[in-house]
Protein backbone atom coordinates (compact mmCIF):
# COMPACT_ATOMS: atom_id res chain seq x y z
CA UNK A 1 0.00 0.00 0.00
CA UNK A 2 2.77 2.16 0.43
CA UNK A 3 4.85 1.84 -1.83
CA UNK A 4 1.31 2.47 -4.31
CA UNK A 5 0.20 5.60 -2.81
CA UNK A 6 2.60 7.84 -4.13
CA UNK A 7 2.50 6.57 -7.81
CA UNK A 8 -1.60 7.17 -8.10
CA UNK A 9 -1.77 10.90 -7.01
CA UNK A 10 1.78 11.51 -8.77
CA UNK A 11 0.20 10.25 -12.25
CA UNK A 12 -2.72 11.92 -11.64
CA UNK A 13 -1.01 15.00 -11.40
CA UNK A 14 0.64 14.94 -14.43
CA UNK A 15 0.52 17.17 -16.79
CA UNK A 16 -1.27 16.65 -20.11
CA UNK A 17 0.38 19.05 -22.77
CA UNK A 18 -1.27 17.57 -25.75
CA UNK A 19 -3.87 19.40 -24.71
CA UNK A 20 -2.55 22.35 -26.05
CA UNK A 21 -2.64 20.91 -29.30
CA UNK A 22 -6.65 21.23 -28.67
CA UNK A 23 -6.51 24.51 -27.57
CA UNK A 24 -4.61 26.04 -30.50
CA UNK A 25 -7.40 26.54 -33.23
CA UNK A 26 -9.97 28.23 -30.63
CA UNK A 27 -7.23 30.60 -29.30
CA UNK A 28 -5.55 31.50 -32.74
CA UNK A 29 -8.68 32.76 -33.45
CA UNK A 30 -9.83 34.62 -30.37
CA UNK A 31 -6.33 35.73 -29.93
CA UNK A 32 -5.58 37.88 -33.14
CA UNK A 33 -9.31 38.94 -33.75
CA UNK A 34 -10.48 39.47 -30.15
CA UNK A 35 -7.71 40.22 -27.34
CA UNK A 36 -5.72 41.84 -29.73
CA UNK A 37 -8.12 44.59 -30.93
CA UNK A 38 -8.92 44.81 -27.09
CA UNK A 39 -5.64 46.03 -26.49
CA UNK A 40 -5.00 47.86 -29.55
CA UNK A 41 -8.06 50.20 -28.93
CA UNK A 42 -6.44 51.15 -25.49
CA UNK A 43 -3.35 51.94 -27.68
CA UNK A 44 -4.61 53.71 -30.49
CA UNK A 45 -6.61 55.95 -27.93
CA UNK A 46 -3.47 57.80 -26.83
CA UNK A 47 -2.72 58.85 -30.12
CA UNK A 48 -3.83 61.62 -33.14
CA UNK A 49 -4.61 59.16 -36.10
CA UNK A 50 -6.94 59.76 -39.00
CA UNK A 51 -5.64 55.87 -40.21
CA UNK A 52 -3.48 56.47 -43.00
CA UNK A 53 -0.79 59.11 -42.41
CA UNK A 54 1.87 58.36 -39.58
CA UNK A 55 0.00 58.71 -35.86
CA UNK A 56 1.44 60.93 -33.37
CA UNK A 57 1.79 60.05 -29.46
CA UNK A 58 -1.32 62.70 -27.55
CA UNK A 59 -0.73 60.72 -24.17
CA UNK A 60 -4.26 61.32 -22.53
CA UNK A 61 -5.45 63.89 -24.68
CA UNK A 62 -8.22 61.93 -26.88
CA UNK A 63 -9.60 61.10 -23.29
CA UNK A 64 -9.05 64.41 -21.77
CA UNK A 65 -11.46 65.31 -25.14
CA UNK A 66 -13.99 62.58 -24.92
CA UNK A 67 -15.00 63.94 -21.10
CA UNK A 68 -14.98 67.14 -21.29
CA UNK A 69 -17.22 67.04 -25.25
CA UNK A 70 -20.30 67.63 -24.28
CA UNK A 71 -21.80 65.81 -27.36
CA UNK A 72 -20.44 62.69 -25.54
CA UNK A 73 -22.34 63.83 -22.40
CA UNK A 74 -25.34 64.22 -24.31
CA UNK A 75 -24.81 60.51 -25.86
CA UNK A 76 -24.22 58.93 -23.04
CA UNK A 77 -27.58 60.39 -20.97
CA UNK A 78 -29.57 59.09 -24.33
CA UNK A 79 -27.69 55.74 -22.75
CA UNK A 80 -29.52 56.01 -19.47
CA UNK A 81 -32.68 56.82 -21.37
CA UNK A 82 -32.35 53.80 -22.97
CA UNK A 83 -31.25 51.59 -19.85
CA UNK A 84 -34.67 52.52 -18.72
CA UNK A 85 -36.64 51.59 -21.93
CA UNK A 86 -34.76 48.41 -22.50
CA UNK A 87 -34.17 46.92 -19.23
CA UNK A 88 -36.00 48.37 -16.36
CA UNK A 89 -39.61 48.53 -18.22
CA UNK A 90 -39.33 45.17 -20.07
CA UNK A 91 -38.20 43.54 -17.01
CA UNK A 92 -41.48 45.19 -14.97
CA UNK A 93 -43.51 43.66 -17.52
CA UNK A 94 -42.46 40.73 -18.05
CA UNK A 95 -42.43 40.29 -14.35
CA UNK A 96 -46.04 41.31 -13.78
CA UNK A 97 -46.87 38.90 -16.70
CA UNK A 98 -44.96 36.55 -14.53
CA UNK A 99 -46.77 37.19 -11.69
CA UNK A 100 -50.08 37.33 -13.07
CA UNK A 101 -49.51 33.51 -14.91
CA UNK A 102 -47.94 31.79 -11.88
CA UNK A 103 -51.30 31.77 -10.37
CA UNK A 104 -52.97 29.81 -13.17
CA UNK A 105 -52.37 27.22 -16.04
CA UNK A 106 -51.80 28.08 -19.00
CA UNK A 107 -52.76 26.88 -21.56
CA UNK A 108 -50.91 27.21 -24.69
CA UNK A 109 -47.80 28.72 -22.69
CA UNK A 110 -45.54 27.33 -25.77
CA UNK A 111 -47.21 29.52 -28.06
CA UNK A 112 -47.77 32.64 -26.06
CA UNK A 113 -43.97 32.31 -25.59
CA UNK A 114 -42.31 31.90 -29.13
CA UNK A 115 -45.25 34.49 -30.42
CA UNK A 116 -44.16 37.31 -27.66
CA UNK A 117 -39.64 36.15 -28.42
CA UNK A 118 -40.34 36.76 -31.68
CA UNK A 119 -39.42 40.49 -32.22
CA UNK A 120 -35.82 39.41 -30.31
CA UNK A 121 -35.01 37.10 -33.42
CA UNK A 122 -35.61 39.66 -36.07
CA UNK A 123 -32.87 41.85 -37.42
CA UNK A 124 -32.43 44.93 -35.85
CA UNK A 125 -32.47 46.29 -39.51
CA UNK A 126 -36.00 44.76 -39.77
CA UNK A 127 -36.85 46.00 -36.84
CA UNK A 128 -36.33 49.77 -37.48
CA UNK A 129 -38.00 48.98 -40.87
CA UNK A 130 -41.34 48.04 -39.44
CA UNK A 131 -41.07 50.92 -36.50
CA UNK A 132 -40.72 53.39 -39.06
CA UNK A 133 -43.72 52.09 -40.66
CA UNK A 134 -45.48 52.28 -37.78
CA UNK A 135 -44.13 55.65 -36.43
CA UNK A 136 -44.72 57.19 -40.10
CA UNK A 137 -46.51 60.33 -41.25
CA UNK A 138 -49.23 58.49 -42.56
CA UNK A 139 -48.31 55.04 -40.74
CA UNK A 140 -50.18 52.77 -38.37
CA UNK A 141 -50.23 54.81 -35.04
CA UNK A 142 -51.22 57.68 -36.29
CA UNK A 143 -53.97 56.24 -38.62
CA UNK A 144 -55.51 54.89 -35.40
CA UNK A 145 -55.24 57.97 -33.10
CA UNK A 146 -56.95 60.10 -35.79
CA UNK A 147 -59.58 57.28 -36.14
CA UNK A 148 -60.40 57.59 -32.54
CA UNK A 149 -60.35 61.42 -32.59
CA UNK A 150 -56.75 61.89 -31.21
CA UNK A 151 -55.61 63.69 -34.14
CA UNK A 152 -54.17 66.18 -32.33
CA UNK A 153 -51.59 63.92 -30.88
CA UNK A 154 -50.24 62.45 -34.26
CA UNK A 155 -46.77 63.49 -35.83
CA UNK A 156 -43.84 62.11 -37.26
CA UNK A 157 -42.83 60.58 -34.11
CA UNK A 158 -39.29 59.63 -35.16
CA UNK A 159 -38.35 63.34 -36.78
CA UNK A 160 -39.82 64.91 -33.51
CA UNK A 161 -37.03 66.44 -31.14
CA UNK A 162 -39.63 65.82 -27.98
CA UNK A 163 -40.66 62.04 -29.41
CA UNK A 164 -37.50 60.96 -31.04
CA UNK A 165 -35.43 59.14 -27.85
CA UNK A 166 -38.46 57.41 -26.16
CA UNK A 167 -39.84 56.45 -29.40
CA UNK A 168 -36.65 54.50 -30.28
CA UNK A 169 -36.74 53.73 -26.48
CA UNK A 170 -40.49 51.66 -27.54
CA UNK A 171 -38.71 49.88 -30.16
CA UNK A 172 -36.11 48.42 -27.35
CA UNK A 173 -38.89 47.82 -24.97
CA UNK A 174 -40.72 45.68 -27.79
CA UNK A 175 -37.49 43.55 -28.73
CA UNK A 176 -36.27 43.21 -24.73
CA UNK A 177 -39.81 42.27 -23.12
CA UNK A 178 -39.94 38.80 -25.11
CA UNK A 179 -36.02 37.95 -23.24
CA UNK A 180 -37.22 38.68 -20.22
CA UNK A 181 -39.73 36.84 -20.60
CA UNK A 182 -38.83 33.61 -21.76
CA UNK A 183 -35.90 33.93 -19.25
CA UNK A 184 -38.63 34.22 -15.75
CA UNK A 185 -41.07 31.57 -17.26
CA UNK A 186 -37.73 28.98 -17.51
CA UNK A 187 -37.07 30.33 -14.10
CA UNK A 188 -40.85 30.41 -12.83
CA UNK A 189 -40.78 26.12 -14.33
CA UNK A 190 -37.95 25.82 -12.02
CA UNK A 191 -40.09 26.67 -8.88
CA UNK A 192 -41.06 23.78 -6.77
CA UNK A 193 -45.03 23.61 -6.82
CA UNK A 194 -44.84 22.95 -3.61
CA UNK A 195 -43.73 26.55 -2.48
CA UNK A 196 -46.92 27.73 -4.12
CA UNK A 197 -48.67 25.20 -2.54
CA UNK A 198 -46.98 26.12 1.14
CA UNK A 199 -48.11 29.67 0.37
CA UNK A 200 -51.66 29.44 -0.48
CA UNK A 201 -51.69 27.26 2.64
CA UNK A 202 -50.59 29.72 4.38
CA UNK A 203 -53.53 31.89 3.17
CA UNK A 204 -50.79 34.18 0.99
CA UNK A 205 -52.59 36.62 -1.89
CA UNK A 206 -51.50 37.28 -5.07
CA UNK A 207 -49.04 39.85 -4.16
CA UNK A 208 -47.67 38.07 -0.74
CA UNK A 209 -47.17 35.16 -3.12
CA UNK A 210 -45.52 36.63 -5.48
CA UNK A 211 -42.82 38.59 -3.25
CA UNK A 212 -42.42 35.95 -1.15
CA UNK A 213 -41.93 32.86 -3.71
CA UNK A 214 -41.84 34.14 -7.15
CA UNK A 215 -39.90 37.08 -6.88
CA UNK A 216 -36.95 35.41 -5.09
CA UNK A 217 -36.61 32.20 -6.57
CA UNK A 218 -35.75 34.47 -10.20
CA UNK A 219 -33.34 36.13 -8.46
CA UNK A 220 -30.71 34.51 -10.69
CA UNK A 221 -33.14 34.89 -13.85
CA UNK A 222 -33.83 38.59 -13.43
CA UNK A 223 -30.02 39.28 -12.87
CA UNK A 224 -29.00 37.65 -16.18
CA UNK A 225 -32.24 39.61 -18.16
CA UNK A 226 -30.62 43.04 -16.65
CA UNK A 227 -26.89 42.16 -17.33
CA UNK A 228 -28.05 41.22 -21.26
CA UNK A 229 -30.81 44.13 -21.14
CA UNK A 230 -28.35 46.74 -19.87
CA UNK A 231 -25.49 45.86 -22.22
CA UNK A 232 -27.98 45.86 -25.16
CA UNK A 233 -28.91 49.50 -23.73
CA UNK A 234 -25.64 50.80 -23.62
CA UNK A 235 -24.02 49.24 -27.08
CA UNK A 236 -27.22 50.35 -28.70
CA UNK A 237 -26.48 51.18 -32.66
CA UNK A 238 -28.44 49.34 -34.99
CA UNK A 239 -31.71 50.49 -33.36
CA UNK A 240 -30.27 54.29 -34.07
CA UNK A 241 -28.40 53.79 -36.93
CA UNK A 242 -31.56 52.57 -38.87
CA UNK A 243 -34.16 54.33 -37.47
CA UNK A 244 -33.16 58.30 -36.59
CA UNK A 245 -29.28 58.04 -37.03
CA UNK A 246 -29.33 59.74 -34.18
CA UNK A 247 -31.52 62.94 -35.33
CA UNK A 248 -33.27 65.24 -35.14
CA UNK A 249 -30.65 67.17 -34.71
CA UNK A 250 -28.61 65.54 -31.76
CA UNK A 251 -31.72 64.41 -30.46
CA UNK A 252 -31.06 60.64 -30.33
CA UNK A 253 -27.63 60.24 -30.75
CA UNK A 254 -25.54 57.04 -28.80
CA UNK A 255 -21.90 56.49 -28.26
CA UNK A 256 -21.50 54.05 -30.08
CA UNK A 257 -22.79 56.11 -33.06
CA UNK A 258 -20.10 58.54 -32.17
CA UNK A 259 -17.37 55.76 -32.58
CA UNK A 260 -18.47 54.75 -35.88
CA UNK A 261 -18.48 58.40 -37.10
CA UNK A 262 -15.04 59.17 -35.86
CA UNK A 263 -13.89 55.87 -36.65
CA UNK A 264 -14.83 55.96 -40.29
CA UNK A 265 -16.18 59.31 -41.62
CA UNK A 266 -14.42 61.83 -39.79
CA UNK A 267 -11.57 59.47 -39.59
CA UNK A 268 -10.77 60.91 -35.96
CA UNK A 269 -9.43 57.22 -34.95
CA UNK A 270 -7.93 57.86 -31.43
CA UNK A 271 -10.81 59.85 -30.88
CA UNK A 272 -13.34 57.05 -31.55
CA UNK A 273 -10.63 54.26 -29.66
CA UNK A 274 -10.89 56.57 -26.81
CA UNK A 275 -14.45 56.74 -27.34
CA UNK A 276 -14.64 52.68 -27.58
CA UNK A 277 -12.58 52.36 -24.58
CA UNK A 278 -14.61 54.72 -22.45
CA UNK A 279 -17.65 52.72 -23.24
CA UNK A 280 -16.31 49.23 -22.47
CA UNK A 281 -15.18 50.53 -19.23
CA UNK A 282 -18.61 52.04 -18.40
CA UNK A 283 -20.42 48.73 -20.11
CA UNK A 284 -18.09 46.33 -17.41
CA UNK A 285 -18.67 48.37 -14.43
CA UNK A 286 -22.51 48.45 -14.95
CA UNK A 287 -22.35 44.60 -15.63
CA UNK A 288 -20.16 44.19 -12.12
CA UNK A 289 -22.63 46.23 -10.22
CA UNK A 290 -25.43 44.82 -11.28
CA UNK A 291 -24.30 40.92 -10.62
CA UNK A 292 -23.52 42.65 -7.11
CA UNK A 293 -26.83 44.41 -6.56
CA UNK A 294 -28.16 41.39 -7.56
CA UNK A 295 -26.30 38.46 -5.96
CA UNK A 296 -27.40 35.98 -3.13
CA UNK A 297 -27.77 38.17 0.12
CA UNK A 298 -24.98 36.80 2.48
CA UNK A 299 -22.48 36.50 -0.22
CA UNK A 300 -22.27 33.43 -2.67
CA UNK A 301 -22.30 35.48 -6.16
CA UNK A 302 -23.00 33.38 -8.86
CA UNK B 1 -54.30 25.01 -8.54
CA UNK B 2 -56.10 26.26 -11.69
CA UNK B 3 -56.66 29.89 -10.23
CA UNK B 4 -60.06 32.10 -9.70
CA UNK B 5 -61.70 33.09 -12.74
CA UNK B 6 -60.74 36.17 -12.98
CA UNK B 7 -57.41 35.69 -12.04
CA UNK B 8 -57.39 33.64 -15.75
CA UNK B 9 -59.38 35.74 -17.48
CA UNK B 10 -56.39 38.49 -16.74
CA UNK B 11 -53.57 36.11 -17.56
CA UNK B 12 -55.55 35.24 -21.21
CA UNK B 13 -55.64 39.03 -22.02
CA UNK B 14 -52.39 39.75 -20.99
CA UNK B 15 -51.22 37.16 -22.75
CA UNK B 16 -53.31 37.67 -26.20
CA UNK B 17 -52.60 41.44 -25.65
CA UNK B 18 -48.72 40.47 -25.58
CA UNK B 19 -48.59 38.13 -28.31
CA UNK B 20 -50.71 40.78 -30.82
CA UNK B 21 -48.47 43.73 -29.69
CA UNK B 22 -45.13 41.25 -30.21
CA UNK B 23 -46.50 40.06 -33.47
CA UNK B 24 -48.11 43.92 -34.75
CA UNK B 25 -45.49 45.45 -36.06
CA UNK B 26 -43.87 42.29 -38.55
CA UNK B 27 -47.67 41.17 -39.46
CA UNK B 28 -48.14 45.06 -40.44
CA UNK B 29 -45.01 44.95 -42.93
CA UNK B 30 -46.19 41.76 -44.47
CA UNK B 31 -49.72 43.58 -45.30
CA UNK B 32 -47.97 46.65 -46.25
CA UNK B 33 -45.82 44.48 -48.62
CA UNK B 34 -48.95 43.11 -50.11
CA UNK B 35 -50.85 45.95 -50.62
CA UNK B 36 -51.24 47.23 -54.07
CA UNK B 37 -50.70 50.64 -54.75
CA UNK B 38 -53.44 53.24 -53.76
CA UNK B 39 -55.02 50.88 -51.74
CA UNK B 40 -53.01 51.98 -48.54
CA UNK B 41 -54.96 52.43 -45.45
CA UNK B 42 -52.44 53.04 -42.75
CA UNK B 43 -51.75 49.56 -41.71
CA UNK B 44 -55.49 49.56 -39.38
CA UNK B 45 -57.36 47.40 -42.45
CA UNK B 46 -56.50 44.68 -45.14
CA UNK B 47 -56.07 45.41 -48.45
CA UNK B 48 -58.74 44.02 -50.53
CA UNK B 49 -56.95 42.54 -53.10
CA UNK B 50 -52.83 41.34 -52.64
CA UNK B 51 -49.83 41.50 -55.08
CA UNK B 52 -46.49 40.30 -55.03
CA UNK B 53 -45.24 43.39 -57.26
CA UNK B 54 -43.40 45.13 -54.21
CA UNK B 55 -41.23 42.00 -53.71
CA UNK B 56 -40.48 41.59 -57.67
CA UNK B 57 -39.03 45.34 -57.32
CA UNK B 58 -36.93 45.13 -54.05
CA UNK B 59 -35.82 41.59 -55.12
CA UNK B 60 -34.33 43.15 -58.43
CA UNK B 61 -33.33 46.88 -57.53
CA UNK B 62 -31.62 45.60 -53.81
CA UNK B 63 -29.68 42.30 -54.89
CA UNK B 64 -31.44 40.62 -52.02
CA UNK B 65 -30.76 36.93 -53.88
CA UNK B 66 -27.00 37.81 -53.63
CA UNK B 67 -27.44 39.02 -50.11
CA UNK B 68 -29.08 36.55 -48.89
CA UNK B 69 -26.40 33.92 -50.46
CA UNK B 70 -23.69 35.97 -48.78
CA UNK B 71 -25.50 35.79 -45.18
CA UNK B 72 -26.08 32.06 -45.70
CA UNK B 73 -22.16 31.74 -46.93
CA UNK B 74 -20.84 33.63 -43.57
CA UNK B 75 -23.60 32.10 -40.78
CA UNK B 76 -22.59 28.82 -41.85
CA UNK B 77 -19.24 29.69 -42.11
CA UNK B 78 -19.04 31.29 -38.72
CA UNK B 79 -21.01 27.66 -37.24
CA UNK B 80 -19.00 25.58 -38.59
CA UNK B 81 -15.70 27.13 -37.72
CA UNK B 82 -16.70 28.08 -34.69
CA UNK B 83 -18.20 24.60 -33.22
CA UNK B 84 -15.28 23.03 -35.06
CA UNK B 85 -12.67 24.97 -32.82
CA UNK B 86 -14.97 25.22 -29.97
CA UNK B 87 -15.58 21.56 -29.52
CA UNK B 88 -11.89 20.82 -29.71
CA UNK B 89 -10.76 23.06 -26.62
CA UNK B 90 -13.98 22.09 -24.97
CA UNK B 91 -12.69 18.77 -24.90
CA UNK B 92 -9.65 19.20 -23.86
CA UNK B 93 -11.10 21.97 -21.33
CA UNK B 94 -13.03 19.21 -19.90
CA UNK B 95 -10.96 15.59 -20.20
CA UNK B 96 -7.10 16.84 -19.55
CA UNK B 97 -4.81 17.96 -17.66
CA UNK B 98 -2.78 20.97 -18.45
CA UNK B 99 -0.99 23.87 -16.77
CA UNK B 100 -2.92 27.67 -16.70
CA UNK B 101 -6.01 25.94 -17.69
CA UNK B 102 -8.39 27.98 -15.44
CA UNK B 103 -6.25 31.24 -16.39
CA UNK B 104 -7.20 30.20 -19.86
CA UNK B 105 -10.74 29.63 -19.32
CA UNK B 106 -10.71 33.12 -17.40
CA UNK B 107 -9.90 34.81 -20.38
CA UNK B 108 -12.18 33.16 -22.52
CA UNK B 109 -14.66 34.73 -20.42
CA UNK B 110 -13.88 38.42 -21.61
CA UNK B 111 -15.05 37.90 -24.90
CA UNK B 112 -18.65 36.98 -23.39
CA UNK B 113 -19.02 40.86 -22.36
CA UNK B 114 -16.66 42.62 -24.82
CA UNK B 115 -18.92 44.73 -26.84
CA UNK B 116 -18.00 45.01 -30.64
CA UNK B 117 -17.87 48.76 -30.53
CA UNK B 118 -14.80 47.94 -28.29
CA UNK B 119 -12.65 45.66 -31.09
CA UNK B 120 -14.37 47.12 -34.01
CA UNK B 121 -11.29 49.70 -35.17
CA UNK B 122 -8.57 47.88 -34.68
CA UNK B 123 -10.35 44.87 -36.31
CA UNK B 124 -10.98 47.22 -39.39
CA UNK B 125 -7.37 48.49 -40.08
CA UNK B 126 -6.17 44.66 -38.53
CA UNK B 127 -8.09 43.18 -41.41
CA UNK B 128 -7.22 45.76 -43.77
CA UNK B 129 -3.64 45.23 -43.37
CA UNK B 130 -4.10 41.21 -44.35
CA UNK B 131 -5.98 42.77 -47.38
CA UNK B 132 -9.13 41.20 -46.52
CA UNK B 133 -11.50 44.48 -46.24
CA UNK B 134 -14.82 43.58 -48.36
CA UNK B 135 -14.25 39.82 -48.61
CA UNK B 136 -16.39 36.93 -46.76
CA UNK B 137 -12.88 36.47 -44.55
CA UNK B 138 -13.80 39.98 -43.30
CA UNK B 139 -16.94 38.83 -41.72
CA UNK B 140 -15.90 34.99 -41.36
CA UNK B 141 -12.80 35.17 -38.73
CA UNK B 142 -13.59 37.90 -36.17
CA UNK B 143 -16.84 36.04 -35.98
CA UNK B 144 -15.50 32.62 -34.90
CA UNK B 145 -13.21 34.90 -32.63
CA UNK B 146 -16.36 36.39 -31.18
CA UNK B 147 -18.56 33.02 -30.47
CA UNK B 148 -15.48 30.95 -29.29
CA UNK B 149 -16.26 32.02 -25.79
CA UNK B 150 -19.98 31.01 -25.44
CA UNK B 151 -18.93 28.06 -27.73
CA UNK B 152 -15.93 26.48 -25.36
CA UNK B 153 -18.60 26.97 -22.18
CA UNK B 154 -21.38 25.45 -23.84
CA UNK B 155 -19.58 22.59 -25.38
CA UNK B 156 -17.91 22.03 -21.70
CA UNK B 157 -20.85 21.49 -20.10
CA UNK B 158 -22.10 19.26 -22.98
CA UNK B 159 -19.26 17.14 -22.64
CA UNK B 160 -18.89 16.88 -18.89
CA UNK B 161 -22.63 15.40 -18.32
CA UNK B 162 -20.61 12.49 -20.79
CA UNK B 163 -20.70 9.74 -18.46
CA UNK B 164 -16.54 9.02 -17.77
CA UNK B 165 -17.47 5.07 -17.81
CA UNK B 166 -17.94 5.44 -21.55
CA UNK B 167 -14.50 6.93 -22.26
CA UNK B 168 -13.00 4.35 -20.19
CA UNK B 169 -14.70 1.38 -22.19
CA UNK B 170 -14.15 3.19 -25.47
CA UNK B 171 -10.17 3.21 -24.21
CA UNK B 172 -10.52 -0.13 -23.17
CA UNK B 173 -11.35 -0.77 -26.66
CA UNK B 174 -8.46 0.59 -27.97
CA UNK B 175 -9.68 4.05 -28.73
CA UNK B 176 -7.32 7.09 -28.43
CA UNK B 177 -7.97 10.40 -27.25
CA UNK B 178 -8.95 12.10 -30.86
CA UNK B 179 -11.11 9.05 -31.97
CA UNK B 180 -12.58 9.15 -28.12
CA UNK B 181 -13.68 12.69 -28.69
CA UNK B 182 -15.13 11.68 -32.18
CA UNK B 183 -16.53 8.34 -31.21
CA UNK B 184 -18.15 8.97 -28.03
CA UNK B 185 -18.24 12.85 -27.10
CA UNK B 186 -19.60 14.00 -30.23
CA UNK B 187 -22.49 11.71 -31.14
CA UNK B 188 -23.86 12.07 -27.44
CA UNK B 189 -23.93 15.85 -27.67
CA UNK B 190 -25.50 16.34 -31.10
CA UNK B 191 -28.11 17.84 -29.61
CA UNK B 192 -26.12 20.92 -27.62
CA UNK B 193 -23.98 21.02 -30.31
CA UNK B 194 -27.44 21.59 -32.49
CA UNK B 195 -28.84 23.94 -30.04
CA UNK B 196 -25.20 26.01 -30.11
CA UNK B 197 -25.20 26.10 -34.06
CA UNK B 198 -29.14 27.42 -33.79
CA UNK B 199 -27.61 30.35 -31.82
CA UNK B 200 -24.18 31.21 -33.31
CA UNK B 201 -26.72 31.23 -37.09
CA UNK B 202 -29.05 33.65 -35.37
CA UNK B 203 -26.60 35.62 -34.20
CA UNK B 204 -24.55 35.99 -37.08
CA UNK B 205 -27.38 36.05 -39.96
CA UNK B 206 -28.43 39.30 -37.61
CA UNK B 207 -24.94 40.93 -37.08
CA UNK B 208 -25.17 44.26 -38.37
CA UNK B 209 -22.28 46.57 -37.14
CA UNK B 210 -19.46 44.37 -38.42
CA UNK B 211 -21.13 43.77 -41.61
CA UNK B 212 -21.19 48.05 -42.30
CA UNK B 213 -17.04 48.08 -40.79
CA UNK B 214 -16.39 45.48 -42.41
CA UNK B 215 -17.44 45.08 -45.78
CA UNK B 216 -18.88 48.41 -47.10
CA UNK B 217 -17.98 48.42 -50.23
CA UNK B 218 -18.44 45.08 -52.09
CA UNK B 219 -21.92 44.62 -52.31
CA UNK B 220 -21.02 40.99 -53.49
CA UNK B 221 -20.48 40.12 -49.91
CA UNK B 222 -22.87 41.75 -48.23
CA UNK B 223 -24.98 40.31 -46.16
CA UNK B 224 -28.91 40.67 -45.87
CA UNK B 225 -29.52 43.34 -42.88
CA UNK B 226 -26.35 45.17 -44.07
CA UNK B 227 -28.00 45.47 -48.05
CA UNK B 228 -31.53 46.14 -46.75
CA UNK B 229 -30.12 49.05 -44.17
CA UNK B 230 -28.42 50.83 -47.75
CA UNK B 231 -31.74 49.70 -49.61
CA UNK B 232 -33.74 51.47 -46.91
CA UNK B 233 -31.72 54.53 -46.54
CA UNK B 234 -31.71 54.99 -50.67
CA UNK B 235 -35.41 54.84 -50.89
CA UNK B 236 -36.57 56.66 -47.33
CA UNK B 237 -38.36 58.62 -49.78
CA UNK B 238 -39.58 56.25 -52.00
CA UNK B 239 -42.58 53.55 -51.49
CA UNK B 240 -42.38 51.93 -48.14
CA UNK B 241 -44.74 49.20 -49.60
CA UNK B 242 -41.41 48.18 -51.49
CA UNK B 243 -39.08 49.15 -48.41
CA UNK B 244 -41.71 46.83 -46.16
CA UNK B 245 -41.25 44.16 -48.91
CA UNK B 246 -37.10 44.15 -48.64
CA UNK B 247 -37.48 43.84 -44.64
CA UNK B 248 -39.94 40.70 -45.47
CA UNK B 249 -37.29 38.96 -47.70
CA UNK B 250 -34.64 39.50 -45.32
CA UNK B 251 -36.41 38.51 -42.19
CA UNK B 252 -38.36 35.18 -44.13
CA UNK B 253 -35.61 32.97 -43.73
CA UNK B 254 -35.32 33.61 -40.10
CA UNK B 255 -39.08 33.55 -39.20
CA UNK B 256 -39.07 30.57 -41.31
CA UNK B 257 -36.21 28.55 -39.51
CA UNK B 258 -37.97 29.65 -36.06
CA UNK B 259 -41.23 28.31 -37.07
CA UNK B 260 -39.58 24.66 -37.04
CA UNK B 261 -36.90 25.48 -34.56
CA UNK B 262 -38.52 28.12 -31.81
CA UNK B 263 -38.02 25.33 -28.82
CA UNK B 264 -34.36 25.19 -29.58
CA UNK B 265 -33.81 28.86 -29.81
CA UNK B 266 -35.67 29.54 -27.07
CA UNK B 267 -33.85 26.89 -24.66
CA UNK B 268 -30.37 27.47 -25.95
CA UNK B 269 -30.92 31.12 -25.74
CA UNK B 270 -31.95 30.95 -21.72
CA UNK B 271 -29.47 28.29 -21.37
CA UNK B 272 -27.02 30.08 -22.86
CA UNK B 273 -27.83 33.23 -20.89
CA UNK B 274 -27.69 31.89 -17.71
CA UNK B 275 -24.65 30.05 -18.35
CA UNK B 276 -23.22 33.41 -19.08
Amino acid sequence: MRIREPAGPTRRRRYDWGAYLYLVPAFAFYVVFLLRPVVESVWIAFFDWDGISASTWVGNANFADVLGSQQIWQAAGHSMVFIVFYALVPTVLALVFIGVIARIRVRGLAFFRAALFVPYILSTVVVAIAWRWIFAESGPLNTALRSIGLGGLARTWLGDFDTALPSVGVIGTWVMFGLAFVLFVSGLQAIPAELFEAARIDGAGPFREFFAVTLPALRGEIQVALVLMITAALRNFDIVWNTTSGGPGTSTTVPSYFIYREAFVTHHVGRASAIAVALTVLIIAVVATVMRLTREPGGGAR
Amino acid sequence: MNGSRRERLLGYTLLVVGALLALYPFASIVVLALTPKGERSGGVSLPSSITLANFATAWTRGGFGQALWSSLVVAVAVVVGASLVSLLAAYAFTTMRFPAKSLLLAVLLVGLIMPYEGIIVPLYYLLDGMGLLNTYWALILPQIATSVSLGVLWMRTAFAAVPPSLAEAASIDGANRWSTLWRVYLPISLPAIGTLGTLLFLYTWNEFLMALVLVPQNPAVQTAPLALSFFAGSTRNFDPAVTAAAAVTVALPIVAVYVVLQRRFISGITAGAVKE
